[in-house]
């Protein structure tokens, strides 16, 4: 093997210990939002390493500049957060409790606002 | 040597997809289903990036991206049904 077949093997390898933690915080956690900060950063970093080392195996082995995997990178990167935080607010505006070892709920207020008066949103 | 190695981190992230299948199946809600559902397909990326290596092709490029958008347009539709009951607002 070469060394740079040993850096893709690296970085392959980082990923996917990454998204087994994902796995494993999504199973072991116990809420939502909890879960939920478990998989958004731990399979978007997995991704991100393992389409790195794609695109590092394509320029080296085969000369070949592939840009979609570069957009698939910046896409990912861009759009799961986005996705979480979309979950995390539905989940909390119908109402999902918290579990019961969280001793902090910095949004209540402000969504105790919203519902005292709906007609100001929308 | 190098390809054996690929296998094996493979069948490593077969374990966590299974992980987020268990999620999908015994979720209490279903917010936690469409978070596992979430992650289930940025794994999907990741196994189908380490397919290419292992295949040495670029074939599947294009399914790199029209999973990673469809994941996202999936998951955002799923959860604005659950906050309103309907996808497209009128007004």
């Amino acid at each position: 093997m070469t060394a740079i077949e040993w850096i893709i093997i690296i970085f392959l390898a980082v990923g996917t210990l990454f998204s087994i933690a994902a796995g494993i915080g999504l199973v072991r956690f116990p809420d939502v939002y909890s879960r939920l900060h478990a998989t958004g950063k731990n399979a978007t970093a997995s991704v991100i390493l393992i389409m790195s080392a794609t695109f590092i195996y394509f320029l080296y082995e085969h000369q070949l500049f592939i840009g979609k995997i570069l957009l698939t990178i910046l896409f990912v990167f861009l759009t799961t957060p986005v996705a979480a935080l979309l979950i995390s607010r539905s989940a909390y505006r119908i109402g999902i409790p918290m579990s019961k070892e969280s001793v902090r709920d910095e949004m209540k207020p402000y969504y105790d606002n919203e519902k005292a008066s709906p007609a100001k949103n929308e | 040597m190098f390809d054996t190695i690929l296998t094996w981190l493979l069948l490593i992230k077969c374990v966590g997809a299974l992980l987020c299948i268990i999620r999908v199946l015994i979720g209490p809600t279903h917010s936690d289903r469409i978070a596992a559902l979430d992650t289930l397909g940025l794994m999907l990326i990741g196994f189908v990036g380490i397919l290419m290596i292992l295949q040495d092709t670029m074939a599947y490029t294009e399914v790199i991206l029209v999973v990673a958008i469809l994941a996202f347009i999936g998951s955002v539709a799923l959860a604005k049904y659950l906050e309103r009951g309907n996808l497209f607002d009128r007004d």
